[in-house]
Formats: C-alpha cells, structure tokens, sequence
C-alpha cells in the first residue's frame, strides 16, 4: 500500500494515521510550515519544527496539542519514521520526509533553493516518492540573486528618500517581511504592521535574532514613517491608511513581480522578485537532486510542470489539493490579525 | 540603452501621469542626443520595417532555451508578451554590452539585406550580452511595437515641458514626416522641418460624450447639430500640389482610399478638410463592418471597390487658402466648407455632412433615435462659436450616442488576458440561448472592476470544466449584460451574427442562467440592408 494518500481532508499517512498539512480538522496533523494554507486551525493534535510552534501560538493561541521536532531528528509513529528536513522556505518550513519498510516519501511543502538568510537553508533529500509544489513552474521564472535584488530594494528607498516619498513595501507578515527586515541595509528605522511586529516577538522569543523594528501604531508620526521603512501584509497593499501616508510609493515583494503584468496588475509603484518559492531551475535542481523516481505536483502550475517531467523522462503527475491560494491565504490573516493598523 | 531601459523601466513602474511624465523630461534632458528621435519616433508608432519575422525570432528562442514549443506557448500565455516572454525564456547571459540605442536601431536595420544566417548570429549574439530587461526592449525594437502607455499626448506634454516650447507646436512638429536618422531633437522641438513638409495634420478636435440633459445647453439657436458617424475620422491635407490623407490614429492611409485621389486636382493648395471616411452607395452609408474590409490593406481587389466604396463627409474645414483658420467661428468655417464643396467638379463623393435642422430639444431627441436607421452613431453638437480645439475641450462639443444595445449572456469560456491581465481570467466568451444549447456570441474583456475580475477569477478556477491549451469552458452560470453598439450577419461566426464593440455592461448576479436572451432575440435586431 501506498505510504501516502491524497484524500479530502489532505496528504494522508495510513500507516502511521496522520495527515500532512491537512485542509479540514483531523485527529493528527504534521505541519510543514506556519503559512495559512497549509497550518489549518481546529486540529486535535500538531507535529511540527521548533520554529513553526512560536507562529501556531502567535496566530491561532495553540499551546499544549502542538509538539516539535528539530531537523533531522527521526521520530517513529506506528513504525513510521518520521524526520523534518530544512525547506528554505520560510523561518521553520520543513520537508517531512516518511520511512516504511524501505520505502520513502518527502512531502517538501513549500520550498526555495537560495538560503535567504535567516531560514535554515534547504537541502534535497532522497526518496522514492517526493511530493512537490510547482508555484513558479514555468521556465519564465527564473530568480536573480536576492543581493542583487536587496540592492535594487535598497536603491529605491534612498530614491523615495531623496523625492520625499514614504516607502512601503509589502510583504508576507511570515517569512517574506522577516526576511527584508534581516537583509535591508541603512540605518532607516523599519516599520512594521502589527501582525509583522506580533511575529517578530514571537520568533525573537524563540531565540531568532532579527534586527530592532517599530511596530505602528497612531502615535507614530506620518513624518517619521516617512524617514523610515514601512512594512506591510499585502491585504493592507491598497488600503486607504497607506493613500493618507506622505507621497506613499509602494513596492510588492513577490515572485509574480517577475512578470510585467504581475507589476502592472497589482498597479504598484515597484515591484520586486522577490519569492520564497523556488524558481523553474530551482524545481527541476531539486527534483533531480532527490532521485526521486516518482513526483507528485501538488500546486501552482501543476500541468505544466508534470508534463514536461513526463517528456524528460521522470515520472510525474498532477495531484488536487487545497494548498497555494493567496486570496484564502491573506483572507486568513486579516480572520487572524483584523484589519486595523 | 541602458539609459533608456530604465526609462521604459521607470514609465512601467509608475501609474501616475506626472511621474511619467518626468521620467519622460528627465531623459530627454540626459540622453545621448542622437537616441532621442528614435525614441520619439518610437513612442508615436512611426516603425521602420521589421528586419526579422516573428516566427524566426521564436524559434530561436526555443531553440535556444531547449523547452519544447509548447512549453513556450505556455510561457507566452502567462505573459502575454511575445517579446517578454522571450526575454524571460532564454538562459542568462555571459556578457555585456552597452552600445547607444540609436546604434542598436541601424544595426538592426541594416539586417533586412542579410542571410537568415547572419540574422540569427547577430540576434543570438545579442541575447548573451543583454539583461532580462534590456532584452526586453531589444526584441521590442525587432517588432517595432512599442506600446508602453505613453500616449501622444503625454509624449508631446513632457517635450514641451523640456524644450519649453508651446504643446501644439510639438504635436504638430512630430506627427509630420520625418525620419529619425535625418533630423535633431532640437529640430523636431521646434519644428524646423514642418515648414517644409507639406503633409502635416493638424490635431483633430474631440469631442466628450454629453454628461447632462441637452435642455442645460441652453438656446437651440447657438449650436450645430450634425450626425455622428460610424466610420474612420480623417483630415484631407492638399498643400503644393501633394494630397495626404490622415486617420485619427496618426497613421497616412492615402493609398488606401483611391476613391478620394480625384481631390488631388480638385481642390485647391493650402486647404485642409476634417470629415468621415465612410462606405457609401447611392448615398446611402453602410455599416462599419462594410466600410472594414477596406481597412489596413495593402491591395484592394476590384470586388471591395465595389462592395465597399468609400465616401467622404465632410465636417470642417481646418486650412483654407494656406492660412490656418482654426480660431474662426464654427459658423464661419461652415460657410467656407459649403462653398468649397459645392464647387467640386466630382460629385457624390466628397460631400457635405448634412446640419440636422431642429426647433427643439426634444424634436432633436426624436431625430436622434433614427440614427440607426441611416448607420449613424447619435448626434453631435458643435456650439456655432466653437474654434476647432486642439484635442479633447469640454464645452465647445458634445456627442449624443444613442444608447447601445444590450443582450443577457452567459460566460461558457475564459481565457487569461495578456499584459497587464496576464495571470487572470479575464477574457469571457458569451453564450445566448438556441434552443435547447447555448451558442456564443461574443468575447469581451472590459468592463468589470479589477475586485469583479477577481471574483470572476476564482468562479473560473473553481468551476472549469475542461481546458483547451489556455482556454477553459467553466459552468454556465455567470449571466452578464453585454452592450454593443450594432450587429450584422457573418458567414464567418456560429450564431451567423457579429456584434460591434461588444463589452460587458454589468455583472447580473441577480439574474439565473435561464432568464438569459435567445439567438432569435438577436436576430429581430438585424437592420435590413437597404
């Protein structure tokens, strides 16, 4: 029997009687990281990496059903051997890798090749079956080194600085806005939005360093946002408080910015390429590297991708699931986090 | 080209008109002089001929990103940019050059003579030496498509604001003829070479669709009301023994109307005329969708001079006499207009559009619900004081479109729109009712908010029910108000009828897939032909 199933509540592990990143309330999930789609509230009990358990208790107030593992530390359920390995995806994202009788499965979730400096960083591993995310499947996206693209985030402050225009750039409260507050240079002051500033604390509290960031509040002069960094979730990317910030000039953080019409469309004043997924050489690298023999695309642009695993000789096929929409995702957030600043 | 990459870079990243348009002044003042007519030129369509056809530059660019073909069609469709799609496809580069764009443009040009061969290594060549973004451009530079939402208008605002020269001056200096390779930038702005040039337009007068009732426009006896029709707005330029002929896009399409030729002898130098290029018969005009054949061709056949032969209504006259008689009254103008075309020798051809005489506002209302009947759009309204404005001025001239019609469809396709509506559904297909199937109609892809087009989206992603490359058939259930403005029958379309300008006028959440219209709904609406 298979050691995995796609069922409609999620990834489901027979043997060991658990779901990975399940979509509906189940007895025992396995989590592979803290993001909306795939860390569903109303679980009994949670398996999942140290770092992953300070944002399941930030945002859904879980604290006695979670349990954690470190990577690469096998624990066995029913006889299955379970073990997490680092997905560079976001702080604690995790490949869940399962052992049953000689066979092995890795779950990677969401994951990117390029250590982005405060994720641990990602390492392929081997196994039969790997269930894999296909978000950037498409050989249009290809990432440049994120120096480079810090450089060109960095150049734009000093820009807006020098024509009096308040920057804000938007990302994602978990990972894509931690991983700009670590890689930013100068010595501007960073504002964050309270469900950032939330995370922060809780990762701080962890024992993640992350530099000193200021979270807004109504006090905080519209002058000195404007000296400063803003931060903010992408919900808050067309909100009315950012249109009464000075000269606001908005720039989104994400991959879909590679494309011209991702940036027309989100009509921002910037856009950089910025992702936490891996690209399309970043997928095929991985998917090699764990000599997988069987792949599973769970999301993204399943077809696409499959297909052309299929014409390069690597069995492939697309598989449905629940994970990778944004519009639930940030939705979520705003359920969490209300839509105050 | 770096300089102007960021430009391009700068135009895209900014929504905002003034941004632009000191992005625009900015590189006017640091560009490399020789550079800055091709831009211009550039921005206002003026192409040179395309060195290399598009099906060679794909297939080097599949041949050189090793994905098979269909995996770039993929790639385009979640683009919606040839030239991008390519620049994102191909492997990174090894090197870099930097070479001015005007140098990129002539070696460009002087590929057309060369070998396939020759092309290629040049093109290949080139694709290992450019950023994503300067490759970019440099394909846009081989397609000579170069449309970045810069309109003409904010183009000769910022070189005005540059050279601090007067606006109108700038746009008649760059629409005139001139090549890129031959003249200054400091020649263009001040319009050095249009003295010269006999062919120059003048900026056509626009006109706002009317935002009140006509009753607040005061006295009938102070404006001018004349049909709106459906056609090619041109101007008719004879100077020095040379006639031009203009569309409102800019573009001389002299060649394409023969019919009109005759005016070359027939009018006198110096005199410029403002009309409607029109398929009429017996002095009837026929639908748009007639007057379409002729369109953009580069030979006619004998059988579309005769199915589709071309006249001209005349609206104003612009030059007369060599002197610019814009600033005159409407009234005036008119006067001259009539007299004019009352003197030619060909008659028929180059007529007056006939004043529509009216008392009242409601007896106007009244004349204005038959223009469909004679393939009018509405009415216009010119105030008889009006000068002929440079572009659009509130005011002096309304238009008064009779309503379009309408018909409840339901969307059975989408498909992801290109450019700034890549990733999205948002081109629909709509379906009417025949009988016991649904028969599509029409596509459109305006119309809807950017929240709707969301929602739509996420309708599509959820209920697709097969897929056909980027095409998906969702579940008939979104019903959709479609207005169009005229329908004809079409060999060529299922239903055996084609809509004019369909787009989508409303989203009815409040209306079931069966309370939609039927194909014989449409049909009754088909104007017998005369």
């Amino acid at each position: 029997m298979a050691l995995i199933q796609f069922t409609n509540k999620g990834i489901y592990c027979r043997q060991g009687n658990f779901y990975i990143d399940p979509w509906q309330p189940v007895d025992r999930a396995v989590i592979t990281h803290g993001h909306a789609d795939h860390a569903k509230w109303g679980n009994k009990s949670y398996l999942c990496h140290t770092l992953t358990k300070p944002i399941l208790e930030e945002r859904y107030g879980l604290y006695d059903n979670v349990e954690t593992l470190a990577y690469n530390e096998p624990i066995n359920i029913n006889g299955v051997k379970l073990s997490m390995f680092p997905a560079g995806h976001v702080i604690g994202s995790a490949q869940i890798r399962l052992e049953y009788k000689g066979e092995i499965v890795v779950v990677s979730g969401d994951y990117k090749t390029e250590y982005d400096g405060i994720s641990t960083a990602f390492e392929p591993v081997k196994c039969h079956t790997l269930v894999s995310e296909s978000t950037f499947g498409l050989p249009i996206y290809k990432w440049q080194p994120q120096q480079f693209i810090f450089d060109n985030i960095d150049n734009w402050i000093v820009d807006n600085h020098t024509k009096n225009k308040t920057s804000i750039l938007v990302a994602y409260s978990l990972g894509k806005a931690q991983r700009l507050i670590k890689n930013l240079k100068g010595a501007d002051e960073i504002f964050v939005h309270r469900s950032i500033a939330n995370l922060n604390e809780a990762f701080r509290k962890a024992g993640v360093q992350l530099p000193n960031t200021i979270q807004i509040t109504t006090e905080i002069k519209k002058d000195e946002l404007q000296k400063g960094i803003v931060i903010v979730p992408p919900v808050l990317a067309d909100s009315k408080w950012i249109k009464s910030l000075i000269n606001p000039a908005v720039g989104i953080c994400s991959g879909w910015m590679a494309v011209r019409a991702g940036r027309r469309w989100r009509s921002a004043d910037a856009g950089f390429a910025l992702s936490d997924h891996a690209d399309w050489p970043g997928l095929l690298d991985v998917i090699k590297a764990t000599e997988a023999e069987k792949v599973m695309i769970t999301h993204g642009n399943t077809a696409v991708f499959s297909r052309y695993l299929n014409e390069i000789g690597m069995k492939a096929e697309e598989v449905k699931t629940q994970y990778g929409d944004e519009e639930a995702e940030e939705k979520a957030e705003v359920d969490v986090e209300e839509k105050q600043v | 080209m770096k300089r102007f990459a960021q430009l391009i870079q700068e135009l895209e990243l900014s929504n905002k008109t003034n941004d632009k348009i000191e992005a625009l002044v900015t590189y006017f003042n640091e560009a490399n002089p020789l550079d800055k007519p091709y831009v211009i030129a550039m921005f206002t369509g003026k192409r040179p001929k395309r060195p290399i056809t598009t099906t060679l530059i794909r297939q080097w660019a599949i041949e050189l990103s090793d994905i098979p073909e269909w995996l770039f069609t993929e790639s385009y469709h979640s683009v919606g940019d040839l030239s991008e799609t390519i620049a994102l496809v191909l492997p990174v580069a090894e090197n870099n050059i930097d070479k001015p764009l005007h140098q990129w443009i002539t070696e460009l040009t002087t590929l057309q003579s060369k070998t396939d061969e020759e092309k290629k290594r040049y093109v290949l060549d080139s694709w290992n030496s450019l950023t994503t973004q300067e490759r970019f451009i440099f394909n846009k530079l081989i397609s000579g498509n170069f449309r970045i939402g810069v309109s003409n208008k904010m183009l000769v605002n910022a070189i005005a604001k540059q050279s601090k020269q007067d606006a109108n001056k700038i746009m008649h200096s760059i629409m005139g003829k001139w090549q890129p390779n031959q003249i200054t930038y400091e020649e263009l702005t001040t319009g050095a070479h249009v003295n010269t040039d006999n062919s120059w337009p003048y900026p056509f007068c626009l006109a706002y669709a009317i935002d009140t009732e006509p009753e607040n426009l005061g006295k009938t006896s102070a404006w001018q009301a004349e049909w709106k029709w459906d056609g090619i707005r041109g101007q008719i330029v004879k100077r020095n023994g040379e006639l031009f002929i203009w569309s409102r896009g800019e573009e001389l399409v002299t060649d394409q109307f023969p019919e009109l030729h005759f005016l070359k002898d027939e009018l006198a130098d110096g005199t410029v005329l403002d009309g409607e290029i029109l398929a009429v018969k017996n002095e009837n005009v026929l639908p748009f969708s007639t007057l379409q054949q002729r369109l953009n061709r580069k030979t006619i056949s004998k059988n579309q001079l005769e199915n589709a032969p071309i006249g001209f209504y005349t609206y104003d006259i612009l030059e007369y006499e060599n002197n610019d008689i814009r600033t005159e009254p409407l009234v005036k103008r008119r006067q001259l207009l009539e007299k004019l075309i009352n003197r030619l020798i060909t008659k028929g051809i180059v007529v007056l559009s006939p004043v529509v005489k009216f008392k009242s506002w409601a007896e106007l209302a009244q004349i204005r619900e038959k223009a469909r009947e004679i393939n009018s759009e509405g009415i216009m309204l010119k105030h008889l004081n009006s000068i002929f404005h440079t572009g659009r001025k509130r005011g002096d001239w309304w238009k008064w479109k009779i309503n379009p019609y309408t018909v409840d469809t339901v969307m059975i396709y989408a498909q992801k729109g290109s450019g700034r509506r890549a990733n999205f559904y948002t081109d629909y297909t709509f379906a009417v009712r025949d009988g016991e199937k649904l028969i599509t109609i029409a596509k459109a892809y305006s119309g809807l908010t950017d929240k709707e087009i969301k929602e739509v989206n996420s309708f599509v992603n959820k209920n697709a029910i097969e897929k056909f490359g980027p095409v998906r058939t969702v579940k008939p259930e979104l019903v959709f108000e479609i207005a169009f403005e005229g329908i004809a029958e079409s060999k060529r379309h299922k239903a055996g009828l084609a809509l004019r300008f369909p787009r989508i006028a409303r989203w009815r959440k409040d209306k079931r897939v069966e309370e939609i219209n039927t194909l014989d709904d449409l049909r009754a609406l088909i104007p017998v032909t005369p």
